[in-house]
C-alpha cells in the first residue's frame, strides 16, 4: 500500500513526466493556450495511459520474456497503443457519444504522445509489478494534466503581458516552463 | 539546383527545431552532454534516412487507409536496430541515452516527414531530405547541449577530450538539471526570431 503512495506521489511531482523527463513536450507547447482545451487534453492522456500501462505490462512479463524476444518491445509497444487508441476512439463514438465529442479531437493526437510510450518504457525499466504499473500510469498523467493546467494559466495571462517582440509565443512560453520546472524541482527535496 | 534545396532546407529555413518545433523530447533530455547529443543525433541520422528511403520506396504500395501504421512499423524497427547495434557497441552511450533511444520511435519528426515527404515524393528526394532534417536537427541538439555543458560544468569535453578547458570555477548546476533546458531553448529561439525581426525592419 505504502510503495503505491510513493508511486504515485513520485510520478505526480518529484519525476513529473513532462518537467522531470521531458515527456509529452509537443501538446505541453500545443495545447496550452486555453484551460479548457488542456483539461480535455489532460483527462484523455490519464484515461490512455492508465489503460496503456495496464495493456503493455502483461504483453511484456507474459509474451515477450518467455519467448525471450524482449528486444521486440520498442515495436510491440508502438503498435499496441497506436491500435488501443483507434479502439478507444471507435468504441467511444459508440457508446459515449458525450463524451467523444469532449475528447475526441484529443485522441489522435496522443498515439504519437511520447509520454503514452515513455510510462509504458518506464514501468518496465523501474521493474514495477502490475498494479504498480497502472498506479503509475495513472498518476503520470495526472502529473501531465496539473502541469499542462498550470502552464495554460500562465500563457492565458501571457496573453495581456507586454512581452518582448522577439519572446513573443514559444520563447516565453519556454521561459515560464523553466520557471514551472525549477518549482517542481523543490519536490526532488521530498523523501516518503 | 532543385535537389540542393531538398537538403538544405531542413538545415535553415525548415529547421525541425526551432522552426517546426519537432521532437522536442529527446532535445530537451539528452542535451546535458555533447557526446549524448552526437549519440542521440546518429540515431536520429540513421532511422530518419533509412525509413524515408524505405517509405518512399514502397510509396506505391501502402494503401493510403493503414499508412500510418505501416511507417510506425517501418521506424519502430529500423529503432530497435539501432537500439541493439548501441547496445552491442557502445555499451556506455546505451546506458545513458535509456528510455529516450527507443523513444526515437514517437519523435514527430521522423513520423512528419514520412507522412509529409516521403510518401509523396521520389526515392533521390526523400533521401536528401531525410540527410538535410537530421542535419538540422543534429545542429539544434549539439548547439543546446554545448550552451548547456559549457554553463553546467564549465568546460566542454567530447568523448575524454577536452575542447575547452574550465573557463569558470563556479559553474551553474541548474542548467544540467530540466530548468536549464527550457531556460536555453527558450533563449535560443528568441534570439533567432530577433535576428528575423531585425531583417524584416530593414
Amino acid at each position: 500500500m505504502e510503495d503505491l503512495l510513493v508511486i504515485a506521489v513520485g510520478a505526480i511531482f518529484v519525476n513529473n513526466i513532462v518537467l522531470y523527463w521531458f515527456l509529452g513536450l509537443c501538446p505541453f507547447f500545443g495545447v496550452s493556450k486555453k484551460t479548457s482545451t488542456a483539461l480535455g487534453m489532460g483527462s484523455a492522456v490519464i484515461f490512455v495511459m492508465t489503460c496503456a500501462s495496464a495493456i503493455t505490462w502483461p504483453i511484456y512479463t507474459y509474451l515477450l520474456i518467455p519467448f525471450n524476444i524482449e528486444f521486440m518491445r520498442t515495436v510491440t509497444f508502438i503498435l499496441v497503443i497506436a491500435t488501443f487508441v483507434q479502439l478507444i476512439e471507435m468504441v467511444m463514438r459508440k457508446y459515449q457519444p458525450h463524451l467523444y465529442k469532449a475528447l475526441g479531437i484529443y485522441l489522435p493526437l496522443i498515439t504519437t504522445n511520447c509520454a503514452i510510450m515513455g510510462v509504458a518504457l518506464l514501468n518496465i525499466e523501474e521493474g514495477y509489478s502490475f498494479i504498480g504499473s497502472v498506479v503509475d500510469g495513472f498518476a503520470s498523467g495526472i502529473g501531465f494534466t496539473l502541469a499542462l493546467l498550470l502552464m495554460s494559466g500562465i500563457r492565458e495571462r501571457l496573453e495581456f503581458a507586454d512581452v518582448p517582440r522577439s519572446f513573443q509565443d514559444l520563447p516565453i512560453a519556454f521561459i515560464s516552463a523553466a520557471l514551472l520546472a525549477l518549482a517542481f524541482m523543490a519536490f526532488s527535496g521530498m523523501r516518503l | 539546383m532543385k535537389q540542393l534545396d531538398e537538403l538544405t532546407k531542413g538545415v535553415f529555413k525548415y529547421n525541425p527545431i526551432f522552426y517546426l518545433v519537432l521532437g522536442l523530447c529527446p532535445l530537451l533530455a539528452v542535451s546535458t552532454r555533447v557526446d549524448n547529443a552526437l549519440g542521440m543525433s546518429l540515431g536520429v541520422f540513421f532511422v530518419l534516412v533509412s525509413s524515408n528511403v524505405i517509405i518512399s520506396l514502397f510509396r506505391h504500395w501502402i494503401p493510403s487507409q493503414v499508412r500510418i501504421p505501416c511507417f510506425i512499423v517501418v521506424i519502430a524497427s529500423f529503432v530497435t536496430i539501432v537500439e541493439l547495434f548501441m547496445h552491442g557497441y557502445a555499451p556506455e552511450l546505451h546506458e545513458r541515452l535509456g528510455i529516450y533511444l527507443p523513444l526515437i520511435v514517437v519523435n514527430c519528426i521522423i513520423l512528419g516527414r514520412a507522412e509529409a515527404f516521403a510518401s509523396k515524393k521520389p526515392v533521390f528526394d526523400s533521401f536528401l531530405d531525410a540527410i538535410g532534417m537530421s542535419i538540422g536537427f543534429t545542429l539544434g541538439i549539439v548547439g543546446i547541449a554545448l550552451c548547456r555543458e559549457a554553463l553546467s560544468t564549465g568546460k566542454i569535453a567530447i568523448f575524454g577530450y577536452t575542447i575547452i578547458p574550465t573557463f569558470t570555477p563556479s559553474p551553474s548546476v541548474m542548467m544540467l538539471l530540466p530548468p536549464g533546458a527550457f531556460l536555453t531553448i527558450g533563449v535560443i529561439m528568441a534570439l533567432i526570431n530577433y535576428r528575423s525581426i531585425r531583417k524584416e525592419g530593414r
